[in-house]
This record gives C-alpha cells, sequence and structure tokens, in this order.
C-alpha cells in the first residue's frame, strides 16, 4: 500500500538523528513543528486510511467486547430496552388513540329538537334552509315517527312506547358543523337555538374536547416519561462505560505512553456506547412490537365493539429506524460523558 | 536531543523533586541515570515524557521547548520517545506482534507498512518466531525484549528505559544492553535510568547522577567530567 510515501518517510528519519542540536534556534521552536515531522512520517492519505482503520477496529472491537461478556451485555441491552420500550409503546398506542378520535371529529354534531307541534313539513323546509348556510356541512332530518322507530330498536323499552298514548319523542334536525372548533361551535349553537320553532340545542362534542385533552396529557406525560428515561439510559451507559474504562485501564495507560491521541484513546469507549445504545433501541423496537401483537386481539376487538374502522397500527417504519439510531445517540452521549470524566484520571507512571 | 535548563520541579505537596538541573544528551550517546530512590530520576523522565511539567527552567527535546506544548501535542511528542519499563507494559490480551504494532496504529501507518516494521523490530530483539504468541507466555527477558521492540519500532530519536534490567539476570542484562549500544550506534539517544550500580560499572558510559533532586555528577563511570 502506498509504497511511495513509506520510503518518503524512511528518508527523512535517516536525516534526522544526524541533526545536531543548534542551541540558537531554542526559542523559535514551535510545537507546530512536532505535527510536521510527524506529517513527514506518514503521509495524509495513509493517516486517513489509518483513521479509517482504526473507526473500523473500534467498532469490530467495541461488538467483539460485546459478545466476549454476553450475559452482562445482554442485561444492559435489555435494560436500555425496557426503559425506551415502556414511552415508544404508550407512543404507538397514543398515536392509535388519536387517529380513531380523528374518526369521530367528523361525526361531531349538534341535535336541535324542535317544537313538538310543527309540522313534518316545516321540519324539513328547516333542515333546507340551514344546510349550505356557514359552518353548516349537511343537515340530516329525524321526524318523530322515526325517532320513536330507532328508540324503540336500540332502547328495549318497546313496550313502554306502545302504552304511552301519544309520541312522546320531539322532530329532531341533526346538524354536522363543518368544524369541531369550540368558538365556532358555540357560536353556532347560539344561532340555530334563537332561530323560530327551536326547542333546544344540543352540543355532542364535549366528550370529544374531553378526551382530545386526555390525549394532550397524555402526550405531555410521554415526553416527560421519555426524558426521563432517556436520562436513564445516559446513566446506565455512563457507568457501563466507567467500568470498561476501567477494566482497561492498563491498555489506556500503554496508549497514552507511545503517544495515542484523546481520539484515538476514546474512540472504543464511543463505539462501546453506541453498540450498546443501538442494541438497546433495537430490542425496544421488538418489546414493542411483541407487546403490540399480543394486546392487537383484544384492541382491535374493543375498537371495533365502538364500530371504528380503524384497527390497531403499529410502529411507523420509520420509527423501527429512528428508535435504534436515537437510542445510539444516548449511549453515545453517555459513552461521552464517561470518557471525559475518567480518562483523564487515568495517566501514566512509573 | 535532550536539553535540561535550570529544570527544577517542585510538588504540589512542597516537595522539590528536582533543584536546578541542567544537561545535554546529544543524539547517538548512550546515558546512564542513576541515584537512590526519591533522588529524582522518575520525575526527569516525566519531564521528558510530559507526564509533569516543569516548575521552572526549561526542558528541550529535539530543540523543540516541552513549555510551549499544549496537552495536544503530548501524544505527538511521545511518538518521537521509545519508553521501555522495568514491568515491561505489555498487554496479555493480545499477542506479541499486536504489542509491538500498536505505537504504528496509533501514528497512523499504512497496514503493510506496519507488518515490515514490526518484524524489523522484531527480528532485531530475535523474537521474530514468536509474533503469534501471547506476551504472557514469553519468559522475563523476552517480555522485555518485546518491550524495547515496541520503544524502536517507530524509530523514535530518542529511548527512555526505566529500570530495564531490573528484573534480569546479569546474562540477559547484557543482552538487553547490547540492544540498547546498537540503537545509539545508529544515532539514538539513549537515556537508561537504573541504580544498578554493577550494570553501570560494566560499561564505560556517560553517567548523570542524582541526589535529592540534584545533579551532583556528570561525566564517565571513573569520574571524569563530561564536557558542560
Amino acid at each position: 500500500m502506498a509504497p511511495n510515501n513509506t520510503n518518503k518517510g524512511k528518508g527523512n528519519r535517516g536525516t534526522r538523528s544526524a541533526t545536531p542540536i543548534k542551541p540558537g534556534r531554542q526559542k523559535a521552536e514551535r510545537p507546530r513543528r512536532v505535527a510536521g515531522a510527524h506529517s513527514a512520517q506518514t503521509s495524509l492519505k495513509d493517516r486517513f486510511i489509518s483513521w479509517r482503520q482504526h473507526h473500523l477496529d473500534s467498532l469490530r472491537d467495541a461488538l467483539q467486547r460485546l459478545n466476549a461478556a454476553r450475559a452482562s451485555s445482554a442485561m444492559t441491552i435489555l435494560v436500555i430496552a425496557i426503559a425506551l420500550a415502556l414511552p415508544a409503546g404508550l407512543a404507538v398506542l397514543l398515536d392509535n388513540a388519536r387517529a380513531i378520535t380523528r374518526g369521530w371529529d367528523g361525526n361531531a354534531h349538534l341535535s336541535v329538537f324542535l317544537d313538538m307541534d310543527i309540522s313534518e313539513a316545516r321540519q324539513r323546509a328547516l333542515a333546507e334552509e340551514w344546510q349550505g348556510t356557514e359552518n353548516i356541512t349537511r343537515t340530516e332530518v329525524i321526524t318523530r315517527a322515526q325517532a320513536l322507530a330507532e328508540f324503540k330498536a336500540l332502547s328495549g323499552f318497546g313496550d313502554v312506547l306502545e302504552a304511552l298514548p301519544d309520541n312522546p319523542l320531539p322532530p329532531l334536525i341533526v346538524v354536522f358543523p363543518d368544524s369541531t372548533d369550540p368558538v365556532t361551535l358555540r357560536a353556532l349553537e347560539n344561532r340555530l337555538g334563537e332561530a323560530d320553532d327551536v326547542d333546544l340545542v344540543q352540543l355532542d362534542v364535549e366528550w370529544v374536547r374531553r378526551l382530545h385533552a386526555l390525549i394532550e396529557l397524555g402526550e405531555r406525560l410521554i415526553s416527560a416519561l421519555t426524558l426521563a428515561l432517556a436520562a436513564a439510559v445516559v446513566l446506565v451507559m455512563v457507568n457501563t462505560i466507567r467500568l470498561a474504562i476501567e477494566s482497561r485501564r492498563e491498555e489506556i495507560v500503554v496508549v497514552k505512553i507511545v503517544g495515542g491521541t484523546d481520539g484515538f484513546v476514546r474512540r472504543p469507549f464511543l463505539y462501546t456506547g453506541f453498540c450498546f445504545g443501538f442494541a438497546g433501541g433495537l430490542t425496544a423496537v421488538i418489546l414493542v412490537q411483541v407487546a403490540l401483537w399480543w394486546l392487537g386481539g383484544p384492541i382491535n376487538e374493543l375498537l371495533s365493539l365502538y364500530s371504528s374502522e380503524q384497527s390497531l397500527t403499529s410502529m411507523a417504519a420509520s420509527s423501527l429506524v429512528i428508535l435504534p439510531l436515537f437510542s445510539g445517540v444516548l449511549g453515545l452521549l453517555g459513552a461521552w460523558l464517561a470518557v471525559g470524566r475518567h480518562l483523564g484520571d487515568i495517566e501514566p507512571n512509573f | 536531543m535532550i536539553q535540561f535548563d535550570r529544570v527544577s520541579k517542585r510538588y504540589p505537596n512542597g516537595k522539590d523533586a528536582l533543584s536546578k538541573v541542567g544537561f545535554t544528551l546529544p543524539a547517538g550517546q548512550l546515558t546512564f541515570l542513576t541515584g537512590h530512590s526519591g533522588a529524582g530520576k522518575s520525575t526527569l523522565l516525566k519531564l521528558i515524557m510530559m507526564i509533569e511539567r516543569p516548575t521552572q527552567g526549561q526542558v528541550l527535546i529535539d530543540n523543540q521547548n516541552l513549555n510551549g506544548f499544549s496537552n495536544r501535542h503530548i501524544p505527538l511528542l511521545r511518538r518521537k520517545i521509545g519508553m521501555v519499563h522495568q514491568n515491561h507494559q505489555l498487554l496479555f490480551d493480545r499477542s506479541v506482534f499486536d504489542n509491538v504494532a500498536l505505537p504504528l496504529i496509533i501514528a497512523g501507518y499504512a497496514r503493510a507498512d506496519i507488518g515490515k516494521r514490526v518484524r524489523a523490530a522484531l527480528d532485531k530483539v530475535g523474537l521474530l518466531d514468536k509474533e503469534k504468541l501471547n506476551p504472557i507466555m514469553l519468559s522475563g527477558g523476552e517480555q522485555q525484549r518485546v518491550g524495547i521492540a515496541r520503544a524502536v519500532v517507530n524509530k523514535p530519536p530518542l529511548l527512555l528505559a526505566d529500570e530495564p534490567t531490573g528484573n534480569l539476570d546479569p546474562a540477559l542484562s547484557e543482552e538487553i544492553m547490547d540492544l540498547f549500544k546498537d540503537f545509539a550506534r545508529v544515532g539514538v539517544a539513549v537515556l537508561i535510568a537504573t541504580h544498578d550500580l554493577s550494570l553501570i560499572a560494566r560499561y564505560n558510559h556517560r553517567l548523570l547522577t542524582l541526589r535529592e533532586g540534584r545533579l551532583i555528577h556528570d561525566g564517565d563511570e571513573s569520574g571524569e567530567a563530561h564536557g558542560a
């Protein structure tokens, strides 16, 4: 590999030792010359190749060490995985909840109960009149007879209703608004309430808004949980790497004596941190997927009971990649902190 | 190669390890450094390796004033210095070859080049046939020679040895000394810290003697003063 470069290096070394000391130049000497002398020994290209090689070596070394201490590595990885699977799993469930309520948003409507004594024609005329006015997408007419039939079918009080002399149910117009914005809905409610022949307007979106508030609360909680557990992952990694540094103390001393830079010493540990994090993230993805598969049956049943067309969606494909990477970065961060704190303590001594 | 100019070192606990030490080691010279334990030998080596910094005065290596070096430059300085330790400081989780290759990997040599240089260094110390072994399988003398091979594999202009023959019998010590003399002959400045007076007596090399942090003798073993 690149014999020309190495020849150049040898040439330099030949003259180097013969150079006599020139006391007059002492003051002018600056450290930069060290770098100069160094790059004469090994060309930039060689150093780049070797730098890249050391990255590969560090990665391989990190993986080998993970594999060599399989049991303890597995424990660390599982700790990370569980810490991350918890918020990730909850986030998936929350995503589902949000998707479902998005479907329900479309069902938000106002029930406008009319006076008992108006005619069916008048009812239809009102529905016709409102349809297409501001904030109303469509209206639906439910006559007293229809209401009675529906109530009989759904409530099971059919016999009781038969016994009544009159149909007690008022004529109803269901109004579908074009937005779920609370202010708009309130305005619409007022407007319809003031119309002629209207008895009562009932807004059926309160519970949807409560659900939204709950989901938002859930999001906040998951964010807080994610932050706390991410910090836990970092701390686990700080400790793991601290132990790794301790167990390789001798090697670090030797590397420092023979001129290893801090970066060279740091690199294997950073890779170790990243590998732990990445493996933990990958395991977290598997845990979440298994949990969703496990919960999938009951949840889909529950959803179908709520007559939702939605079924449980699992993690987004992007999360499958992002979670391990995010976790890898957390591992890297932990390793960085540990290395920064403990590597400086290890200095050669004799 | 090495120049000490009125160098003093006082440790934070108030102990004066070195007081106004001055000497010059030219390239191609083998020099002994002796003195009782606590006389300042280790401190002197640490100043050269920049493990410690002087309180006063200046140390020059290869005409470069170490006072002007930031911590970032220390690794580059150390690549110019081969260091041989009494306890060898070998890594037992890898082969002899990998031990010797470490300085080259750190300095960023090309892969193919590393193989050649490592074998040349192992050949020099007579261990070419043991490159695949783990150093733990070698004898004390062989381990020391692996340490020497590692110290010289990137052909540093300066070789430091801290009690290199401390645990070796006289015959092995002689082998090691012969190696050091060879390196001095090709232009390496060799500084051997030892309190093995019999070793010093056997060779008529320049001798620096420290006592309580002061350089009390600079000359050959017979007592003749060396040029100021």
